[in-house]
């Protein structure tokens, strides 16, 4: 028979049995008895936050950053509703995560009890998949499954609601391997078929392209490889998504940098003109793609995807490939090299001399300022005084966040942490403390906004109490500067409630939680100060104070294809954005 | 007009675990992602294992048909979804309720309307009567509009079952 535990008891020895170490949570009446049952045992380590959004994240970097599963727990009503933007955030990114949430009691479930609310009805459309355990009976089962939803296929958060009767309730314990899905089953592999027809158009591409994705994160460090082997293999040019930065070197010559909406001109150009796309886990997001009629028109597309759901959604393609980014890309190479497949060079080396016609407009090139710091040149000097294998970045969203894609470079996978999907201001702060837990000796950096930072800056107390040496890079611009740039270039420079007035003292502000500040004003102190900031033990905000009114480009506007973007030097110009553009976001 | 924007009424049976909450994933899904629902009718069908069948009627274009079968596909309680408007041969039925009330001619022409699409009465008092009515979506649509001049009062109807024809199952 099987051994009897109480729920709470599952809920940790499942945790146990799925090797995990670190749960990010905040405790309350609901879950009181799990977290009776943390406090009796030492393998897995709590770590408290500060607001459940801020668990949620920092369980998004955990993962991210490791490849493993997110855990995070929370208590019933408003604990649940505030971890809602992180599920949704993870639901976007494809983040493995599992949260557990305490419910009311099931007898008092629909009475509207204090702190009761529908949560399994709330998180259905923001989870991969959810669970309201009724019965203590059923409790092993669903904790196993909900790991199993949650880390397999194309990974994503799953809710597993727990009311408090079930927690104390005795119930049997089986260990995971028991447990297999009835219906739950994702292709790992891809069809043959279609992937030999994929190496068919590859061989005779003449302007070929690899887009790649956060598919290929997702599917581990050997997506990575194979992908590198691929490329290198090919000869073929390599651009990625925001999610996908880092799968494949920036230091290399094949990299064309980022592709989107502030892509590089290069990249953006090479998806356009191209003949051959080879899409391998990424899923022509409207950040991507721009106005899908005027999309990459004369290509031939391969698409790589996990998800069946994401093939033909938006864009249609030619010959598609649903299965694991590492299985396909090894089924790939296997075919690429039994048919001895070797590229068009003539036709190659022509593409490649249209390409560095493109690199030589050099897009991402600013004007220098000898007295203000650009917030360009901050994120290139915090590049250059932090880069290496073990240095991690996060983000917050806005114009700092495309300045960190695009200035910061990644020659390794999972060094990346950003919200990318969902676009949420606050994610920043926490996914560093999540990834710090996990890399405890590692540099982790959070690239912030002045504005986004304050959304879950209670996160820094996090941080203190578990010596967490977490670095806060503001690029404090005193505006939502993307808010304030698209005011600037869509709505006649009126800019309706987009400047940060009253800001706090962010030194100050480091010193009340216990950490460190420092400030740079000027270029010439900011090598100095970012030096400080990589020496101090502890968890530091930098505030750094940069030129106000800078733009992130290139651009592509809404409504314009990847030929029509916008480049920093062509600022000033009148850009025309249709009235159907300006609908877009 | 070109054949991917023609609009397309398609007939989906899905075969899910009966487990609480699956129907609203199920319609959680057409909502949030702005699919149709034509009609939609849902019962256990194996109490054994506990599955039940749902059979959507839904109308789009055919990528936001592919679109609609693919995120069925992908809700973890799903384990078939089947396309009956293009997979196989299927039978598709509805039954519906109609009251209609009146006097005199009316009331002897619908009886005999009635008649000719093989309704049963199941209901009669002097001035009203509730037909019974199986068959497809168009003959029941036919069925109300000749009832309309002749006193209809309300109809209910349980919206397209359907199962494919020969021995095959799903
Ligand atoms: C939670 C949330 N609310 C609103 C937005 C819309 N938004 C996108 S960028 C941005 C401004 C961000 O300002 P800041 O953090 O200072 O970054 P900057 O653009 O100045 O670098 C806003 C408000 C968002 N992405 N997330
Ligand atoms: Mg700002």
């Amino acid at each position: 028979m099987d051994k009897q535990l109480n729920g709470a008891q599952i809920v940790l020895q499942s945790l146990q049995d799925h090797g995990v170490e670190h749960i990010f949570g905040y405790p309350g009446g609901a879950v009181l008895p799990i977290y009776d049952e943390i406090f009796q045992q030492e393998s897995i380590e709590h770590i408290l936050v500060r607001h459940e959004q801020g668990a949620t994240h920092a369980a998004e970097g955990y993962a991210r950053s490791t490849g493993k599963c997110g855990v995070v727990l929370v208590t019933s009503g408003p604990g649940a509703t505030n971890a809602v933007t992180g599920l949704t955030d993870a639901l976007m990114d494809s983040i493995p995560m599992v949260c557990i949430t305490g419910q009311v009691p099931t007898h008092l479930i629909g009475g509207d009890a204090f702190q009761e609310a529908d949560t399994v009805g709330i998180t259905r459309p923001c989870t991969k998949h959810n669970y309201l355990v009724k019965d203590v009976n059923d409790l092993a089962r669903i904790m196993h499954e909900a790991f199993q939803v949650a880390t397999t296929g194309r990974p994503g958060p799953v809710v597993v609601d727990i009311p408090k009767d079930i927690q104390f309730a005795l119930g049997p314990y089986m260990k995971p391997k028991a447990v297999k899905h009835k219906s739950y089953q994702p292709q790992i592999k891809g069809d043959m078929a279609a992937i030999k027809q994929a190496v068919a158009l590859i061989a005779n591409a003449k302007k070929p392209v690899f887009y790649t994705g956060g598919g290929i994160i997702n599917s581990g460090p050997q997506a990575s490889q194979l992908l590198r082997e691929f490329v290198k293999l090919t000869g073929f040019p390599i651009t990625s998504t925001l999610m996908g930065l880092g799968s494949y070197p920036s230091a290399d010559k094949q990299w064309l940098g980022m592709l989107g909406m502030h892509g590089t001109y290069e990249a953006n150009l090479a998806m356009h003109d191209c003949d051959v796309m080879i899409n391998i886990g990424a899923r022509f997001d409207d950040r991507i793609t721009g106005t899908l009629d005027k999309f990459s028109p004369n290509s031939k597309k391969i698409h790589v995807d996990i998800d069946p759901s994401s093939i033909n959604k938006n864009v249609m393609v030619d010959v598609a490939i649903v299965g694991d980014c590492a299985h396909v890309l090894e089924d790939m190479l296997r075919v690429y090299k039994s048919d001895a497949v070797t590229p068009d060079k003539k036709a190659l080396a022509s593409w490649w001399s249209e390409i560095e016609g493109w690199r030589d407009r050099k897009c991402l090139a600013y004007k220098k300022d000898e007295k203000a710091i650009k917030p360009q040149y901050a994120v290139e000097r915090l590049y250059e005084l932090t880069k290496g294998p073990d240095t991690f970045i996060t983000t917050e969203v806005g114009q700092h966040q495309m300045w960190a894609a695009q200035y910061y470079r990644f020659e390794d996978p999972n060094r990346w942490m950003t919200s990318g999907g969902l676009g949420t201001m606050g994610y920043g702060i926490p996914a560093a403390v999540g990834v710090q837990v996990a890399h405890p000796k590692s540099l982790v950096i959070d690239i912030a906004g002045e504005a986004s930072v304050q959304m879950t800056m209670q996160e820094l107390s996090t941080a203190v109490q578990y010596r967490l040496p977490i670095k806060i890079f503001i690029l404090n611009n005193e505006y939502m500067g993307m808010v304030r740039q698209w005011q600037e270039l869509l709505h006649g420079g009126r800019y309706s409630s987009s400047y940060s007035e009253a800001l706090p003292d962010f030194v100050k502000l480091a010193e009340a939680y216990g950490a460190t500040g420092i400030r740079a004003h000027t270029p010439g102190e900011l090598d100095d100060a970012i030096k400080r900031m990589v020496d101090t033990p502890g968890p530091v905000i930098f505030d750094c104070v940069v030129t106000k009114d800078e733009n992130c480009y290139p651009m592509i506007p809404s409504g314009a294809a990847h030929n029509e973007m916008l480049l920093a030097d062509s600022e000033g110009l009148d850009i025309e954005v249709s009235d159907a553009g300006k609908a877009l976001v | 007009m070109s054949a991917e924007n023609q609009i397309e009424r398609h007939t989906l049976s899905i075969l899910v675990d009966n487990e609480a909450g699956v129907l609203a994933r199920v319609i959680g899904l057409f909502s949030g992602r702005g699919y149709n629902i034509d009609s939609l009718t849902v019962a256990e069908v194996d109490d054994q294992e506990h599955m039940s069948r749902i059979t959507i009627v839904t109308v789009g274009t055919p990528p936001i048909i592919e679109q609609i079968k693919a995120q069925l596909g992908r809700l973890v309680p799903v384990h078939r979804v089947v396309d009956l408007t293009v997979e196989c041969e299927s039978v598709e039925r509805e039954l519906a309720l109609i009251k209609v009330t009146g006097k005199g001619d009316a009331r002897v022409e619908a009886l005999r309307m009635s008649e000719a699409f093989r309704a049963r009465v199941v209901d009669a008092t002097p001035d009203s009567f509730v037909f019974e009515i199986t068959g497809n979506t168009e003959k029941i649509d036919a069925f109300i509009g000749l009832m309309k001049p002749l006193g209809l009062r309300e109809v209910s109807r349980t919206g397209a079952a359907a199962i494919s024809r020969g021995p095959e199952a799903m």
